[in-house]
């Protein structure tokens, strides 16, 4: 343990904060008082009790996952069965979450991207920017329970019939697009929040020297400002789809309530899928355990695995991103 | 800054359109959420308005009244039955969350200190990541690892015979519970509080602490005194942000709550943290296949709507907290 003598720090460069206190010249806890000792160790005894759950999770799901999980379990839809064995895989529901997933992304991104832009570069009138950033913060408050109730009104509606199966004037309501718009509005605060916060990072100068070479707002944000925070873009991207193949209850509600595709006939290729019924990872997982109709929990444990699999997936690539952005730098730095 | 460089005769007629359409987006997206809060709060008229206060009150079984509601709205319109008394749903919509908030609390509090003052450099490099894991884990997952695991724990391991028997002719102690939904919710959300705490922390100026070291106050003294007590407004953010999440959390305590109509009573001794119960969130889920009844459908907006209002209060609430920290200079 060092000493906690100061030793006379260099002066750091002005433009870098001054260390934090404690990192660096590490102050022992052996002269504290017991009370704040002990303290420090329940500090320590919970940060490790974290790494220990997580660290649980993902070991037994990979331990059931090894166990249960066969690769053509992804090749071969759910059908009927008296036993696990013969009940088949879960592509449909692996497939599904791919098909949500893109979804619901194409619609949150360039929706919270501009959103975003809007709220940063333009913002006027200044009481509807207000409104704007109080909705959004409301949004990503909704639970998506109610999120999917209010999609089961809309999806209903005789208007947007087209999006779901609908016989004799009665709107079936469950469909690819209507839970993937109902998804893209659980990813969008996300996506605002990491664009705006990148779009904010930009010092104005940039800004203006683009200005004094001609350029429009809009051209300076789609050639200058929108490429330099693609990190941040990234990251809240990533973010949204982690929570669009999280999801589960937007799901149960507006496109569950079966295991495999169920095609709306008479569609053109891509439609008739989209139109139709369906299920995801999260569906099926919520199904199969015990509590659900399947209750084939070797299954559902095998299933959670390949949702773990994507959500560390995401999560790694978030961390590359981060990385790789602080090696490039920022213009201020 | 609003300074114009533009030509006056420049190409400005693309950029005022493109202003345009994406205030156009913005509207559209304002006008959605009011969409949503107007169509939630007008279905669930017809049940506020037939029960009043009583709707919030206690009296019956709630799944009972479910059903009846249920079953009236496949006759006539004159028969349609809204008796709705949903306490046992708030009372468990209450002990699960307040139990899940303040044990997250406290263990994100001790973890976010530890995470920015005290833990030596590997571990942050470990501990990060993992908080950041632990927020991404999907509910449904929790909800699997609860119900194959923590569940059969409890009912086989902590709850014992004697205790079975003696409430046997009321409920079944199964390990369907209030504390493994309790559990598993504070886990689900203290990633999110330490997240929010350690940005908090991060950001008191470091010449505050500086100044307390140079005062002969050690370490832990100063992170408690002048670091956590700066960082309040972020403490207070993080704990309404996470509540707005737990109550509106439905699929894990769905499978792990125990899913029948019941107020666990503390009064009862210790054993109340054993007894299944079913909040507000889950019942819509389990429900969800009656929306075709019109009075049940207004039944479970009515819960939606109480979802929706509590949970954007407690959102918006934490929204103005955390921007209440640029007051003490933070960047946070």
């Amino acid at each position: 343990m060092e000493s906690s003598v100061a030793t006379p720090p260099t002066a750091p460069p002005p433009n870098q904060p001054p260390p934090r206190p404690g990192k660096d010249a590490v102050e022992g806890s052996a002269t504290w008082r017991l009370s704040d000792r002990l303290g420090l160790a329940l500090c320590w005894g919970l940060g490790l009790l974290f790494c220990a759950i997580a660290a649980a999770i993902v070991v037994y799901l990979l331990v059931q996952g090894i166990k249960y999980l066969r690769p053509e379990m992804l090749f071969t839809p759910a059908s009927a069965g008296f036993s696990q064995s013969q009940s088949g895989g879960f592509s449909d529901a692996f497939f599904g979450t791919l098909i949500v997933a893109t979804m619901g992304i194409s619609i949150a991104l360039p929706a919270g991207v501009g959103i975003a832009v809007w709220l940063v570069e333009y913002g006027r009138p200044a009481a509807l920017a207000r409104i704007t950033e109080s909705t959004i913060e409301a949004i990503a408050g909704i639970p998506s329970i109610v999120l999917a109730l209010f999609g089961t009104v809309i999806f209903s509606s005789t208007a947007l019939g087209f999006l779901s199966r609908s016989s004799e004037g009665v709107v079936f309501g469950r469909s690819f697009f209507a839970a993937s718009t109902m998804l893209s509005l659980v990813a969008l605060p996300l996506v605002v929040a990491s664009t705006r916060e990148g779009l904010n990072a930009i010092p104005q100068h940039v800004r203006e020297a683009s200005y004094a070479v001609g350029k429009t707002k809009i051209a300076t944000t789609r050639r200058i400002l929108l490429p330099t925070a693609r990190p941040q873009v990234a990251t809240g991207a990533m973010l949204g789809l982690g929570r669009i193949i999280g999801d589960t209850a937007i799901i149960v509600v507006l496109l569950g309530a079966t295991q495999n595709f169920a095609p709306v006939e008479g569609a053109a290729f891509p439609f008739d899928y989209l139109r139709g019924a369906g299920t995801t990872l999260t569906n099926f997982v919520y199904e199969a355990s015990p509590t659900g109709n399947l209750n084939q929990p070797e299954k559902a444990y095998a299933a959670a695995f390949v949702l773990l699999l994507m959500v560390l997936a995401l999560n790694a690539a978030v961390d590359v991103v981060h990385r790789r952005a602080r090696k490039v730098g920022t213009w201020s730095s | 800054m609003e300074v114009e460089y533009l030509p006056e005769d420049g190409p400005r007629v693309p950029d005022q359109r493109a202003e345009r359409l994406l205030g156009a987006l913005v509207c559209t997206v304002v006008a959605l959420l009011l969409a949503l809060i107007a169509t939630v709060f007008f279905r669930a008229w017809p049940s506020f308005a037939h029960n009043g206060l009583a709707w919030f009150g206690a009296g019956g079984n709630v799944d009972e009244q479910i059903n009846q509601i249920y079953l009236s709205g496949l006759g006539g319109s004159e028969g349609y039955v809204y008796t709705f008394h949903a306490w046992q749903l708030l009372w468990s919509t209450f002990l699960i969350t307040g139990g899940a908030v303040l044990l997250a609390l406290f263990s994100s509090l001790f973890v976010a200190v530890f995470l920015v003052e005290f833990a030596p450099e590997w571990m942050s490099n470990v501990l990060a990541p993992v908080v950041r894991f632990l927020a991404s884990v999907p509910s449904v997952i929790y909800g699997l690892l609860g119900v194959l695991v923590i569940v059969p724990f409890i009912g086989n391991h902590l709850v014992t015979e004697p205790q079975k028997a003696s409430v046997a002719g009321v409920i079944s102690l199964s390990g369907y519970s209030l504390l493994a939904g309790v559990l598993i919710l504070t886990v689900m959300i203290a990633p999110l509080m330490t997240s929010i705490f350690s940005d908090g922390i991060r950001s008191v100026r470091p010449g505050w602490l500086e100044g307390s070291l140079a005062l002969g106050v050690n370490r832990w003294r100063t992170t408690w005194k002048i670091a956590v007590r700066t960082a309040r407004p972020a403490i207070v953010a993080g704990t309404v942000l996470a509540t707005a999440r737990a109550i509106g959390e439905a699929v894990m305590l769905a499978m792990v709550s125990g899913s029948v109509a019941f107020a666990p009573n503390p009064a009862d001794g210790l054993i109340f943290i054993f007894e299944p119960s079913r909040p507000l969130a889950p019942t819509i889920v389990k429900n969800i296949d009656l929306l075709g009844s019109k009075p049940a459908n207004s039944t479970l907006f009515a819960i939606a709507a109480v979802l929706l209002l509590s949970a954007a209060t407690f959102s918006l609430a934490g929204w103005a907290a955390r921007r209440s920290m640029s007051k003490y200079g933070a960047t946070a």
